[in-house]
């Protein structure tokens, strides 16, 4: 399983963004979020939207093993373990990986709550298997 | 306390001196924040009879405390000042970012006094905070001017700015923000001008405290259910306001030439239906709002893009100019939007203009040349600069359409449509006596979204003079604000129907204080009889004849359209005042008594 999104439909309202930061921080705090919604105004006038994969690739290159999976399949960052080397910031392929020491102590990352799925109003983000590989 | 930034940022623009101090908790417990913080520090910070674009004239910018919160539509920000423009009470709210970007710098409002020698901008970067030159940016419109800061502080920092017609001391100039959204009513943007003040960059990281968090979390994911199951959400999604627009045209209440009819020949090309396939490329909410009414629309003939255009601009920018095409609507809202002027304002005095040089009272002369014909688009642009600019008819035209049509004289004071010089908004209220009323007792002149009431009047019976009726606009105007008061938008009520009482547990888990709507209502009833003892202070004999409309409404029946000759009668204008006062406790001129000044607890505030 895994989130989806589809950038035509987005509105650039940043509720997934507050709801990702409650589940994440217990605090309201889009810049707390694990995606990325990056407005292109005035022009082209679209919005961007950058969510987890779950590739994975983070946990493959985290030097303290702190990215781990989660009973969702997720993958999630165990505060405990992160020292901040930003390994996995670089690593990611979707730019969905956040090291922010002015913000916490720890690096975040999506964990596939649903939460921003709850909230968005324009269907712009879901949650489904990974389709399968063409054969 | 919880819910609240905790800091009101006190800038005086004069010294330069910034302070910040704490949000007193009685305002918070009897004004709640938002609107209500601005009539509140309106009331009893700018001295009586102070000039709107001098220096003790203050623009109190507010956050509510819902704002920046898990709460659908939590995006609203109050911006209110004296009014250059009606010379009473003003207040205009502002979506997109801005406010919840307040609330994490930790600030409930922004206090601005006194004005700059040179312009500048405010810069809040949570603490750090501090005046800085803005001689390069004076001088140039407000999307040119978001770009430019977005991309030297980056696209985390919100921005809200002046243009041209702020500058320029234009009466009905804007503050706008996120590339399409507006504070644009009143003149709060010519306000900021005369201090000059070109821009507000605000960042913050800090955290809202909340009293439950988990009782918080319920109650905003029970309130983002219920909008995202409403029937109505769809359509909503897909149209915006402007899914009003034919039902306006249908009804006749769609502004048509300068209001003298309800009805366009021309509607079907402006409707939110030809508007929707032919222009709009995205949908633009505002903070956390699951049902986005910002249409964002690409002119291809123009080769622009534009936020918008929204029902209100439509109509005024459209029929009530004549104009009938989408892409002209459009391509005029830009231009007021970049020179930073209000798109309503700009169509009602555009209007006026226009029927002046139709009957002659206006020439060639006073245009520069041009005919000034209704359905003139070209004419529409030309004018809107020369609005902003302050040049030729547009000086005139900048004072706004109560002191235009006192110089022009000739009979055309019957047809400036406003209500204590605040150019009516894009409602005919020819036959339509709940809104007529409305539009008579807002708090900023004749402004909708008090108490949008146009719809009721097609259900209940629109020439119905009935104290029901009045009851009910009293209700909407204690209620509906308050959304205003708690910093986010009323749309989900209005439009998507959800239930309000989903509101009471998500303010009292915020907050830790139990609310019920009624308990909002009486603050609403307050924040109402605070605004209009402001009106009643600042403006020498001011009483009933303030609060009548426009003679059109009730001497000029419309000769086409569906309402061809329907009108209000005087006599039942004044039996509307005469109901509104009694229910709302005021004098036979409108004035509050001290029994319900009292009753409001606002008489030693009053005294």
């Amino acid at each position: 399983m895994r989130l989806f999104m589809d950038s035509a439909r987005c509105s650039g309202c940043r509720a997934c963004q507050v709801a990702c930061s409650l589940n994440l921080f217990k605090e309201s705090n889009p810049k707390k979020a694990a995606l990325v919604v990056i407005p292109h105004f005035p022009a082209p006038g679209v919005y961007e939207l950058k969510v987890c994969t779950q590739c994975g690739d983070c946990a493959a290159v985290c030097p303290t093993e702190a990215i781990k999976q989660n009973s969702r399949g997720a993958y999630y960052v165990d505060i405990d373990e992160c020292n901040l080397c930003e390994a996995c910031v670089v690593e990611c392929p979707e730019s969905v990986m956040f090291v922010r020491a002015e913000l916490a102590t720890t690096a975040w990352k999506c964990d596939l709550c649903g939460d921003c799925v709850s909230v968005c109003g324009m269907d712009a983000l879901w949650i489904a298997e990974e389709p399968a590989m063409a054969a | 306390m919880n819910g609240y930034g905790g800091s009101i940022l006190r800038v005086n623009l004069t010294t330069g001196k910034i302070t910040k101090e704490p949000t007193p908790a009685d305002v918070m417990r009897d004004y709640i924040g938002g609107r209500g913080f601005g009539a509140y520090f309106l009331y009893k910070e700018v001295p009586r009879h102070a000039d709107p674009l001098g220096p003790e004239n203050k623009i109190i910018i507010s956050s509510g405390p819902l704002s920046g919160l898990m709460i659908p539509g939590a995006g609203k920000c109050d911006f209110t000042c004296k009014s250059p423009l009606t010379g009473g009470y003003a207040s205009s709210s502002l979506g997109g970012l801005f406010t919840a970007e307040l609330k994490y710098a930790g600030l409930d409002s922004i206090i601005l006094e006194g004005a700059s020698p040179k312009p500048v901008y405010l810069f809040i970067d949570d603490k750090k905070i501090e005046l800085r030159d803005a001689s390069a940016l004076w001088g140039k419109g407000t999307i040119t001017v978001e770009k430019e800061l977005k991309e030297k502080f980056g696209e985390e920092f919100q921005v809200a700015v002046i243009g041209p017609g702020g500058e320029n001391g234009v009466s009905f100039a804007s503050i706008n923000h996120d590339f399409g959204r507006q504070a644009g009513r009143g003149g709060v943007g010519t306000v900021m001008g005369s201090k000059k003040l070109k821009a507000i960059v605000v960042h913050g990281t800090q955290e809202i405290g909340v009293a439950d968090l988990e009782g918080y979390r319920k109650a905003g994911m029970a309130l983002f259910k219920a909008c995202k199951e409403a029937a109505g959400l769809k359509d909503w999604q897909t149209y915006g306001t402007t899914i009003v627009t034919s039902w306006c045209d249908e009804v006749g209440a769609l502004p048509t030439r300068n209001f003298s009819a309800g009805s366009f020949e021309g509607g079907k090309h402006i409707y939110g239906q030809t508007m929707r396939e032919k222009i709009v490329i995205t949908d633009k909410g505002c903070f956390g709002c699951p049902s986005p009414c910002g249409k964002y629309s690409r002119m291809s003939r123009y080769n622009t893009n534009v936020e918008g255009p929204e029902y209100e601009t439509i109509g005024m920018l459209g029929s009530n100019v004549g104009v009938a095409d989408i892409e002209d609507v459009a391509q005029a809202n830009l231009l007021c939007d970049e020179l930073g002027i209000d798109t309503i304002s700009a169509g009602g005095v555009i209007g006026w203009a226009m029927e002046c040089f139709e009957k002659g009272i206006l020439t060639k002369e006073d245009t520069g040349g041009f005919e000034l014909k209704f359905g003139n688009t070209q004419a529409v642009f030309t004018l809107i600069e020369k609005i902003a600019r302050r040049e030729g008819l547009g000086a005139l035209l900048a004072q706004g359409v109560k002191k235009a049509a006192a110089k022009v004289g000739q009979g055309s004071e019957k047809f400036a449509i406003h209500v204590k010089g605040m150019e009516q908004s894009a409602y005919a209220t020819h036959n339509a006596t709940a809104m007529l009323l409305a539009y008579m007792t807002c708090d900023v002149g004749a402004h909708h979204n008090r108490s949008w009431a146009i719809t009721y009047d097609l259900q209940v019976g629109r020439e119905l003079v009935v104290p029901e009726k009045v009851a009910r606009i009293i209700w909407l105007q204690n209620f509906r604000p308050m959304f205003d008061v708690l910093g986010a938008c009323r749309l989900q009520w209005v439009e998507l129907s959800i239930d309000r009482d989903l509101y009471v547990p998500a303010l009292e888990a915020i907050t830790g204080l139990h609310r019920t709507w009624e308990d909002l209502e009486k603050a609403g009833d307050r924040i109402w009889n605070l605004t209009r003892l402001f009106w009643i202070r600042e403006n020498e004999g001011f009483g009933r004849d303030w609060d009548l409309p426009a003679p059109r409404f009730y001497e000029e029946p419309p000769t086409s359209g569906v309402t061809a000759g329907q009108i209000t009668r005087f006599e039942d204008v004044q039996k509307l005042l005469d109901m509104y006062y009694g229910q709302r406790g005021w004098s036979p001129d409108g004035f509050p008594t001290p029994e319900t000044l009292e009753r409001l607890g606002l008489g030693s505030l009053a005294a």
